[in-house]
């Protein structure tokens, strides 16, 4: 399929040694001198990544986006693009492509006039701005729309003309902010796969926003969890899956049990923690000391049910509300301090409601954090130092 | 068999099955249409109150009123017998006796019902000059009967003349195109042809121009003032917002009578615009700022800002930020990005401004009898002193009709050009 092509960023100018395609150094910003809606940010994306920005909504992400397309001007810190700094370059500079929540297509423009927008401020010939409009809206599959109005097309036919009017002007870069808010369930999963595949296609370097956690991992190379206007942590989908650094991004991605103790003793990788309300558990020790309140953190198709412990951690629970699924059931265990686990098993399990079980783990699968850098932050909020 | 052959066998079953689907779609479509006749009553029902008291108290003294314009059954009711004696004339020279005759004998019945006076301003409308002549007959025929009636009407000059009888007769047919004419400074000739009257007679169309000049002035002038203060409403704060909008509709609040005159009181002479002129020494000497064309538009400019304001702001509002992000982000220079995405836009509501602007200045009276000087009067001035002081309701209609012809075309240019559901009123 003969696309939009997008030079390689190295043809334009090699990054610096030792420097991502795109570099936030120190970045802050504050809107009122006092709070910061990005702290001590820094940030390296490759070439031809696809990085997630994902957090909550005030968590600093979209602040981040603005920063990088140039809305916004950090209050300190320095971002660099292929290697120069942007920091006095005005949007209409920065050649990059971006695609907004509301989609911001011109309704007064026809598709195709939206699609060559961008081309026709470039001053591109006429033909050439038909052929390359032409192959944009091919690449979309909306080539026969391109004559009508974007209010007469659906949401995810707007989406994609936003896409391709993002696209068209070969920028290097593209940002996303939220693209698929606005659309439904199917059609937005149908969209974060056609995305995918164009950035597959084009190799082109995108920085996507989201506060939706199964999105991110959907698309990404890699996500930034952000909290509180910092990365909360920075990985692949499968290590903030499996291997999450702090009690926020445990809870936020994916679904997590979470046990509230405290450290009992700690000792290599493991610690031994204390329930409130009763019993122990083993746990891999995630920055927690001995004696600090903890919480910690176990996914629902970790934990096992049993009539009896067979090893490892074993807790005593009633059955207390079964979910079908299809594919599986949920079943919720109330343990002794009335805290209720979501244990996933298979469709074919037979606990009744009000039997008593024996919730079982391994402590490889368990995680133990501070609770003090619990749900709420995990960058604390600092003043600005001079 | 017809496993094998479904379409075949089936077709006829098929065309039975569509035809009672149509026929239950039509059935549907008919409900559809009972109930909806329903609602539309009911909400008709609802509206009709206030569509009576239009229809009474503004659609039919309209139309009355206008239609006086076309219709003025003053003189024929007056002179019927004067009427039947002008049929048989040609029209070319003087009529006969008979119809002298008869005008004396309509003027003495005028006389007695005491409707002369009356009779004398309507004829005076289309030949100035007739009502001191007519007075003048009625009197001298007071007590002549039969010859010395018809003498004494032959013995006023004015009978005789030329452009008399002509005009008498005109004014017998009730149907008259003579006011409209008159309106646009035309008349009949004596060919019966249509034709411009003498340069010193000639108003009107000066004072159509000079009204559409006005307005046009006016309309301009707060379309500069307005957008970008719409622009910054738009894009400030929404308690900023509230409070600038406040502001703009303060003037709303106050009777239009007294910010004109407001006006009078700052444009004077001795006032305190040209205090302030003064002060600063843009001027050496004090303007004549009062009775002038260009008092008159600072006054109706600000009179008219919120109108031409509220629906460019109302537009602008609906603009996301977005809009101008996504075209910086594509490329687009900052003017660029104004010219082709953001003015495109506002154009409805801009257009909606001025055309409001335009057509409310076209009926403005207060101000230009206020502030405005003898030459700055507006078509609406002359109406108003056809309708109160000379009591010519024929020409006041009139030139209603025309100014009402010109707005409604007007309108309809706009409304062609931007297509009506465009235009965005508040």
């Amino acid at each position: 399929m003969s696309a939009v092509q997008t030079a390689p960023a190295s043809a334009k100018s090699a990054p610096l040694a030792g420097q991502g395609f795109v570099e936030f150094a120190d970045v802050e910003k504050s809107y009122d001198g006092r709070s910061f809606a990005v702290t001590r940010m820094n940030l390296s994306v490759a070439s031809g990544e696809f990085l997630t920005l994902l957090g909550p909504s005030g968590s600093g992400k979209t602040t981040t986006l603005n920063m990088l397309a140039g809305f916004e001007r950090p209050t300190h810190g320095t971002i660099t693009l292929e290697g120069q700094p942007v920091d006095r370059l005005p949007p209409y500079q920065r050649n990059i492509g971006m695609v907004f929540q509301n989609y911001a297509l011109f309704p007064h423009m026809t598709v195709e006039e939206n699609v060559g927008f961008p081309l026709s401020v470039r001053q591109v010939s006429k033909a050439d701005i038909a052929a390359r409009v032409g192959r944009a809206l091919d690449m979309v599959r909306l080539k026969q729309f391109g004559d009508r109005r974007p209010t007469q097309l659906s949401g995810g036919q707007q989406q994609r003309v936003a896409l391709a009017r993002a696209l068209v002007f070969q920028p290097s870069l593209v940002l996303m902010d939220e693209p698929l808010g606005a659309l439904d369930k199917k059609l937005r999963e149908h969209m974060q796969l056609e995305i995918k595949q164009i950035h597959t296609m084009l190799g082109v370097t995108i920085v996507y926003v989201t506060h939706d956690q199964s999105e991110a991992l959907t698309m990404s190379d890699r996500v930034a969890v952000f909290n509180q206007g910092g990365i909360a942590q920075l990985g692949s989908p499968d290590d903030l899956y499996n291997t999450p650094q702090s009690s926020f991004v445990a809870s936020f991605i994916g679904e997590n049990n979470t046990l509230e103790g405290v450290v009992d003793r700690v000792s290599g990788g493991e610690c031994r923690v204390r329930l409130n309300g009763g019993g122990e558990i083993s746990a891999l020790a995630v920055g927690v000391t001995q004696g600090s309140p903890c919480h910690v953190a176990v996914r629902p198709e970790r934990l096992t049910l049993s009539a009896t412990a067979n090893g490892g951690n074993a807790l005593s629970a009633t059955v207390d509300g079964r979910i079908y699924l299809g594919d599986h059931l949920r079943l919720l265990a109330r343990l002794a301090n009335d805290q209720v686990l979501t244990v996933k098993v298979g469709p074919e399990a037979t606990m009744a409601n009000g039997e008593t079980v024996t919730v079982s783990c391994a402590p490889n699968d368990c995680r133990a954090f501070p609770a003090d850098a619990g749900t709420g932050g995990a960058i604390p909020k600092q003043g600005k130092t001079k | 068999m017809s496993a094998l052959q479904p379409s075949e066998l089936d077709r006829p079953t098929l065309a039975r099955d569509r035809s009672a689907a149509d026929a239950d779609l039509k059935s549907v479509s008919a409900a559809l249409r009972r109930a909806e006749f329903g609602d539309r009553m009911r909400s008709l029902l609802l509206a009709a109150p206030l569509l009576v008291l239009l229809a009474l108290s503004f659609g039919i003294p309209i139309v009355l009123l206008l239609s006086r314009a076309v219709y003025d059954p003053t003189i024929a009711d007056a002179l019927p017998k004067t009427t039947v004696a002008l049929a048989g004339w040609n029209g070319q020279g003087l009529p006969g006796d008979d119809a002298f005759a008869a005008l004396a004998a309509d003027l003495k019945d005028n006389q007695a019902k005491g409707t002369a006076y009356e009779l004398a301003k309507s004829l005076n409308a289309r030949l100035p000059g007739a009502r001191s002549q007519l007075l003048k007959t009625v009197r001298k025929l007071e007590n002549a009967d039969g010859q010395a009636a018809l003498d004494a009407v032959k013995s006023v000059p004015f009978w005789s003349a030329p452009t008399t009888w002509p005009a008498i007769r005109s004014g017998t047919n009730s149907l008259t195109s003579f006011y409209l004419l008159s309106a646009l400074d035309l008349r009949w000739n004596a060919d019966g042809g249509v034709e411009r009257v003498p340069p010193e007679q000639a108003i009107f169309i000066q004072v159509f121009l000079r009204t559409f000049f006005v307005a046009a002035s006016v309309t301009l002038a707060t379309l500069i003032l307005a957008f970008p203060l719409a622009y910054l409403i738009a894009n400030v704060p929404k308690g900023l917002a509230a409070i600038l909008i406040v502001a703009v509709l303060l003037p709303f609040w106050t009777s239009i009578l007294v910010r004109t005159a407001a006006w009078t009181v700052l444009l004077q002479k001795f006032g305190l615009v040209n205090d302030f002129l003064l002060l600063i020494g843009v001027t050496s000497d004090r303007l004549d700022l009062m009775y002038s064309r260009i008092g008159l538009i600072i006054a109706m400019t600000h009179i008219q800002l919120p109108f031409t304001l509220l629906p460019i702001y109302s537009v602008m509002r609906t603009i996301p930020p977005s809009q101008m992000k996504a075209a910086y982000s594509l490329g687009a220079r900052p003017f660029t990005a104004f010219r082709r995405i953001y003015i495109p836009q506002v154009f409805p509501g801009v257009m909606a401004g001025c055309m409001l602007t335009f057509i409310l200045c076209l009926g403005y009276y207060i101000t230009p009898a206020l502030i405005g000087g003898a030459s700055d009067q507006l078509i609406s001035n002359f109406i108003a002193n056809y309708v109160n002081v000379e009591l010519n309701w024929e020409m006041a209609a009139a030139l209603s009709f025309i100014l009402l012809v010109f707005t409604l075309a007007l309108f309809g240019i706009f409304a062609r050009v931007l297509g009506l559901d465009r235009l965005k009123l508040v």
